[in-house]
C-alpha cells in the first residue's frame, strides 16, 4: 500500500504501511548522483524515497537519521526535528542511522535520503528545510485517522506527546493509530508546518541519542566489527608521501600465526586525493589484530622516494617567507577594494606583522579503518564516512557494482573534522578484499594515520595596515601563501585559491583600500579540509592583528572592532551574499560582557578577544589566562555564538565547547612537520592533544536566542579560539604569539 | 571384539590441566591459552568482542583502552595477558550492575550529556571510576590527573560528570 503526495513539482513524499501495521513516511530533496550540482538544476527530476520515519504498534518511534554522526550531533538533532512536527513522544524515539541509498525512476539514479553529508554546516539548514514535512505529513495522518475513529473533526483534535486528543480527553496513541494512519489518502497540499511557537523539542535541549549506550561500552563503531571470516589489514605506508616499495621480504611476518597474506597497495596516479590509496603501502592480513600487528613488525620493507625526498617544512617556511617578501604576482588576488598603494603612500603609519602556522592532523580518536564484504553481486561495508553518498560512489568504480548492489552501513564515528570526507582508505579496504578474496577490515595504526594525512596547510600570512594620524585605519593588505586543500583534485588550476581565502572574508568590505592576495605554495604533503578550513589560519592572523594594531595606536581591542565593524548593518558580500554585522556586533559583545571587559585585571591575568562568521555562524571568544612559573594558565573561556534558531541547546553547547577547545588544543601544541620528506610526527608525544591540566574547568557557551533560519555549529566556534587565547596571551605577558604552536613558541619567548 | 571393560581401572592419571591465564573479567572466568604476550586489550575486543576497550593508540598514551585490574586503572593495550593469572579485570561493559542499573558515572555522564563523539568516553569512565574509588571526594587537581585524551573537547563536561558522580555515591552511601 503506498501513495504519493505531490507537494511540489520538486518534492515528494511517499507513504507506506510498513509490517505489522506500521506507519512509514519518506521525505526526499533528491538530487541526481552528480556530487556538485545545485539542487535548483533538476528541476522535475526528484522523485522518492524511502523511510525516514516509523511508528510500531508499541508507540516506538524509529527515526532515521540521513547525516552521519561522528559527535557533531546530527542524529539527535536531525531526529528532533522530524519528532518535533510529528508532535511525538519522545521517549519513545529510537534513532537509527542511515547510509546512502539509491533508487530509480525513468532510468535516473537518485539519492534516497538527499543530503548526506556531516561537519561543514550543512545538516541542520538541509535538515530544517525538508524534514520538517516527515513529522508534519505523519502527523497529519494520524489526525485523519484519529478524526474517523473519534467523530470529532481533526481540525478540533490536537496532538501531543505521541497522541492524539479529543476536546472531550478521549486520548488515542500514535501506536494505536499507525496501522490505519498509513492506509490514510495523503493531503492534497502540503500539510502545514507548525509555528515556532508551538515547538516542544525544537529550542529544547536534550542530550545525545546514543549516550546511553555509548557509557556501557555497547555502540558499535565500524573499528568494532568483526564479521565473520574477516581478515584483520594493518597497513604500512611509504613514509615518503610520493615514495615507492623499493624492496620487500615477508618470510619473518608470514611466520607470525594467524598471518595469512601480505599485499601490496599502490596509489592510482589518474585517481585525485581521497579516492585512492593516500601512499604505497603494504598490508598484513590475519586473522586477527594482534597478529596483524605482530606480522607488519616483522616486514622487513624498505621504500624509496618521490620527487619530495629534500622536502622540509623549513624550506617550504623559507619560500613562503621569499615569496612575500618579493614583488611577485600574487597567484590569485581575492579581493581589492579602493587603493591599497595610494592609502598606504599617504599613511602617517604603518604596522606590520608576518604569522607562521604549520600543517596540522586531524588526529581522529577512532583510528582510520573500514569493513569490506564483496560478493560477485554484492558489497557490504561498513564506513566511518563523513560523506556516505562519495564512499558509495568510490566502491561503485573500483567493484564495478551497480549502486543497488552496494550497502554501505554509516555507524557513529570517533571524530571526523574533515578526514572522513576522504575516502582513502575505503579504496584500501576494497582493493585489499578483491585481492584477498574474503571480508576485510581494514585497521591503520595511531602511528600510521598522523603521519598520512590530508593536512589543514601550513600558512604564512603577512599582513600591513595603513593608519591615519588619528589612528584609524585607512588601508589592509593582507597576502597569505599557503598549499592548496584542493591541489591535485582535479580543481582547475584558477579555482585553488577557494579553499585558502574568501573575498567575503572581514576586514574586506569594513575598510576602504583593501587588498587580499594568495600565494600557492607547492606541497609534499597531501591536504585537504579540516574542521573550519582556512577559517582557522585566517582568523588568526586577522584577529591577532588587529590586537597589534590596537596596541600600537594604544587603542582597547574591543574598541577597535567595534570602530572597525561599524553600524549594526547588512554588510554585502561579494558573492552576493550579506554577512549581518549586527550579529557579529552580538556575540562579540555578549563575549565581552561575560568575560567582564572593561574590568581591568590587576594580579597579572590578562584577556583576550576575538570573533569570526563563518559557515553562516557568528562566534567571538573572550579569554583569560595567566602564565605562573613558566606555564600558561587558561583561566577562563567565554564562547559566544550565534548560528540562527538553536534545535537542540545542548548539543550546539557540545559544539561550541568542542570547537572551542579543538582550535585551543591545536593552537597550543599540534604541528606537523615535514624533514627530508617525511613527517616526523608519529605519536601523542610529538602531536600533542591537549591534557585535561592544560584546559579550562568550563567553556562559558553564551547562545544568542535567534528566530533567523538555523544553521550548522560544528566548524563555528573552531576560528576565534586561537587568535583569542594568542591575544590574552599578550595581554597577560607582552609576548606576541605570530607562530603556532603557541606552547613552545611562547615558553622561548617568555 | 574387545570385551567391555566392567571394573573400573585401578587409578585415573590426571589429565594436565590446560595450560593458560585463568583471569576473571566482569565477574566471569576465562582462561586464555593462546599467546600470552598478547596485549589484554586485543583479547577484550579480538576474543571476547568486549569493544567497549578502544585501541587509540600504539603506545599507552590516550587512554582509550583503560580498564581497571583488581578494581586499580590499568592500560589494556600495555598488559600483556600473562601478567593477568589469577586478576580481576573490570571493562566499562562491567561497571553498571547486575541488575542493569547504570554506575553513578554512567549515569552523570548521560546527564552532563558528556559523550561528543563517544570514542574515548569508555576510557575516560574506567580512569573516573578508578579516581572515585581512591578518592571519593576528588579535587579539581585529582580530576586535572587522568591522563586520557580526548580531542573533541569533552573535558569540561567529563569534569562536571565526575563530580556529578561522586555527589550521587555520596548521597546513595549515606542513606
Amino acid at each position: 500500500m503506498s501513495a504519493t503526495l505531490r507537494l511540489s513539482r520538486r518534492r515528494f513524499l511517499k507513504i507506506m504501511a510498513g509490517g505489522a501495521g506500521a506507519l512509514i513516511v519518506g521525505v526526499g530533496t533528491l538530487r541526481e548522483a552528480r556530487a556538485d550540482e545545485p539542487l535548483a538544476l533538476l528541476g522535475d527530476q526528484y522523485t522518492q524515497l524511502g523511510p525516514y520515519l516509523r511508528i510500531e504498534r508499541s508507540g516506538r518511534t524509529v527515526i532515521g537519521a540521513r547525516d552521519p554522526d561522528g559527535g557533531v550531533g546530527t542524529h539527535t538533532a536531525l531526529a528532533r526535528i522530524i519528532a518535533d512536527e510529528l508532535d511525538g513522544d519522545w521517549s519513545q524515539v529510537v534513532v537509527l542511522g542511515l547510509g546512502p541509498e539509491v533508487t530509480r525512476a525513468n532510468n535516473v539514479v537518485h539519492w534516497r535520503y538527499g543530503h548526506q553529508r556531516s561537519g561543514n554546516a550543512t545538516s541542520i539548514p538541509a535538515a530544517w528545510a525538508d524534514l520538517r514535512q516527515a513529522g508534519a505529513l505523519a502527523r497529519w495522518l494520524l489526525l485523519q485517522t484519529a478524526a474517523r475513529r473519534s467523530g470529532v473533526a481533526a481540525g478540533r483534535l490536537t496532538c501531543h506527546d505521541g497522541a492524539v486528543i479529543t476536546p472531550d480527553g478521549r486520548r488515542y496513541t500514535y501506536g494505536e493509530l499507525a496501522g490505519d494512519a498509513a492506509k490514510q489518502a495523503p493531503p492534497s497540499v502540503p500539510p502545514p508546518l507548525k509555528t515556532p511557537d508551538r515547538y516542544t523539542l525544537v529550542g529544547h535541549g536534550a542530550g545525545d541519542v546514543d549516550a546511553r549506550d555509548m557509557v556501557q561500552g555497547f555502540t558499535h563503531f565500524a573499528i568494532d566489527e568483526y564479521p565473520a571470516e574477516a581478515l584483520v589489514a594493518v597497513v604500512t605506508h611509504c613514509p615518503w608521501p610520493d615514495g615507492k616499495l623499493a624492496s620487500i621480504d615477508t618470510r619473518e611476518a608470514l611466520k607470525v600465526a594467524g598471518v595469512k597474506q601480505v599485499l601490496q597497495l599502490h596509489p592510482d596516479a589518474n585517481q585525485p586525493p581521497g579516492h585512492t590509496p593516500i601512499a604505497a603501502g603494504v598490508a598484513v592480513l590475519a586473522t586477527n589484530t594482534w597478529a596483524a600487528l605482530q606480522g607488519q613488525r616483522k616486514l622487513r620493507l624498505t621504500w624509496k622516494p618521490g620527487a619530495h625526498a629534500k622536502a622540509s617544512t623549513s624550506a617550504l617556511l623559507d619560500e613562503a617567507n621569499q615569496l612575500l617578501a618579493s614583488q611577485a604576482e600574487p597567484t590569485h588576488r581575492v579581493r581589492a577594494d579602493g587603493d591599497i598603494d595610494t592609502a598606504e603612500k599617504h599613511a602617517r603609519r604603518h604596522v606590520e606583522a608576518t604569522y607562521t602556522q604549520p600543517f596540522t592532523a586531524h588526529a581522529t580518536p577512532e583510528p582510520i579503518n573500514c569493513v569490506v564484504h564483496l560478493d560477485a553481486d554484492h558489497a557490504t561495508l561498513i564506513v566511518p564516512t563523513q560523506a556516505p553518498q562519495q564512499a558509495l560512489a568510490l566502491v561503485q568504480r573500483l567493484t564495478g557494482l551497480s549502486p543497488s548492489q552496494i550497502d554501505i552501513q554509516v555507524p557513529r564515528f570517533g571524530g571526523g573534522f574533515g578526514r572522513r570526507a576522504e575516502h582513502d582508505f575505503v579504496a584500501e579496504a576494497v582493493l585489499l578484499a578483491k585481492a584477498a578474496g574474503k571480508p576485510v577490515k581494514l585497521m591503520w595504526t595511531r602511528a600510521d594515520g598522523l603521519a598520512h594525512d590530508y593536512y589543514r596547510p601550513l600558512a604564512v600570512h603577512h599582513l600591513k595596515a595603513s593608519l591615519d594620524r588619528h589612528g584609524h585605519v585607512t588601508g589592509w593588505r593582507q597576502r597569505r601563501a599557503s598549499p592548496s586543500a584542493l591541489a591535485g583534485r582535479n580543481t582547475p588550476a584558477d579555482a585553488l585559491w577557494t579553499s585558502e581565502a574568501s573575498p567575503n572574508a572581514l576586514p574586506g568590505g569594513l575598510i576602504d583600500n583593501f587588498q587580499s592576495d594568495w600565494y600557492a605554495l607547492g606541497s609534499a604533503l597531501p591536504c585537504g579540509p579540516m574542521r573550519a578550513g582556512s577559517d582557522v589560519t585566517n582568523a588568526f592572523a586577522v584577529e591577532a592583528f588587529i590586537d597589534e594594531i590596537a596596541k600600537a595606536v594604544r587603542r582597547d581591542p574591543l574598541d577597535l572592532r567595534h570602530e572597525l565593524l561599524g553600524k549594526p548593518r547588512q554588510l554585502p558580500l561579494p558573492d552576493g551574499g550579506t554577512l549581518d554585522i549586527r550579529r557579529l556586533l552580538g556575540v562579540l559583545d555578549l563575549a565581552a560582557a561575560r568575560i567582564d571587559w572593561k574590568h581591568v585585571r590587576r594580579n597579572g591575568n590578562g584577556l583576550g578577544i576575538a570573533c569570526h562568521a563563518s559557515h553562516g555562524g557568528y562566534c567571538a571568544h573572550a579569554f583569560e589566562v595567566s602564565t605562573r612559573n613558566g606555564k600558561l594558565i587558561i583561566h577562563r573561556i567565554v564562547c559566544a555564538i550565534d548560528v540562527g534558531r538553536i534545535v537542540n541547546p545542548t548539543g550546539l553547547e557540545a559544539q561550541a565547547m568542542g570547537g572551542t577547545l579543538f582550535g585551543v588544543g591545536t593552537a597550543l601544541g599540534q604541528a606537523i612537520t615535514l624533514k627530508d620528506g617525511q613527517v616526523q610526527q608519529h605519536d601523542f608525544t610529538g602531536y600533542p592533544l591537549a591534557r585535561m591540566a592544560q584546559l579550562p574547568h568550563a567553556v562559558e557557551v553564551y547562545a544568542v536566542p535567534s528566530d533567523a533560519p538555523p544553521g550548522g555549529a560544528s566548524p563555528v566556534a573552531v576560528p576565534s579560539a586561537a587568535p583569542a587565547l594568542a591575544n590574552a596571551v599578550f595581554a597577560a605577558t607582552t609576548v606576541r604569539i605570530r607562530n603556532l604552536p603557541l606552547l613552545p613558541e611562547l615558553m622561548q619567548l617568555l | 571384539m574387545p570385551q567391555a571393560q566392567s571394573t573400573p581401572p585401578e587409578s585415573i592419571t590426571p589429565v594436565a590441566p590446560r595450560k593458560g591465564v585463568h583471569l576473571e573479567i566482569n565477574g566471569e572466568a576465562f582462561l586464555h591459552t593462546g599467546d600470552a604476550d598478547m596485549p589484554l586489550l586485543w583479547y577484550l575486543r579480538d576474543n571476547l568482542h568486549l569493544t567497549g576497550c578502544k585501541y587509540g593508540c600504539d603506545d599507552g598514551q590516550c587512554g582509550a583502552c583503560t580498564v581497571l585490574v583488581d578494581g586499580r586503572r590499568a592500560l589494556a593495550c600495555q598488559t600483556p595477558m600473562h601478567k593477568l593469572e589469577g586478576h580481576r579485570v573490570t571493562t566499562v561493559e562491567g561497571l553498571s550492575g547486575k541488575d542493569g542499573k547504570l554506575h553513578p558515572l554512567q549515569q552523570a555522564w548521560i546527564d552532563e550529556d558528556a559523550i561528543v563523539c563517544g570514542y574515548c568516553q569508555p576510557g575516560w569512565l574506567m580512569a573516573a571510576a578508578d579516581l572515585l574509588a581512591r578518592k571519593p571526594d576528588p579535587t579539581d587537581a585529582d580530576i586535572d590527573h587522568l591522563p586520557n585524551l580526548c580531542r573533541c573537547g569533552s573535558q569540561p563536561r567529563v569534569r562536571a560528570a565526575i563530580k556529578r558522580a561522586a555527589a550521587a555515591m555520596h548521597k546513595e552511601a549515606s542513606r
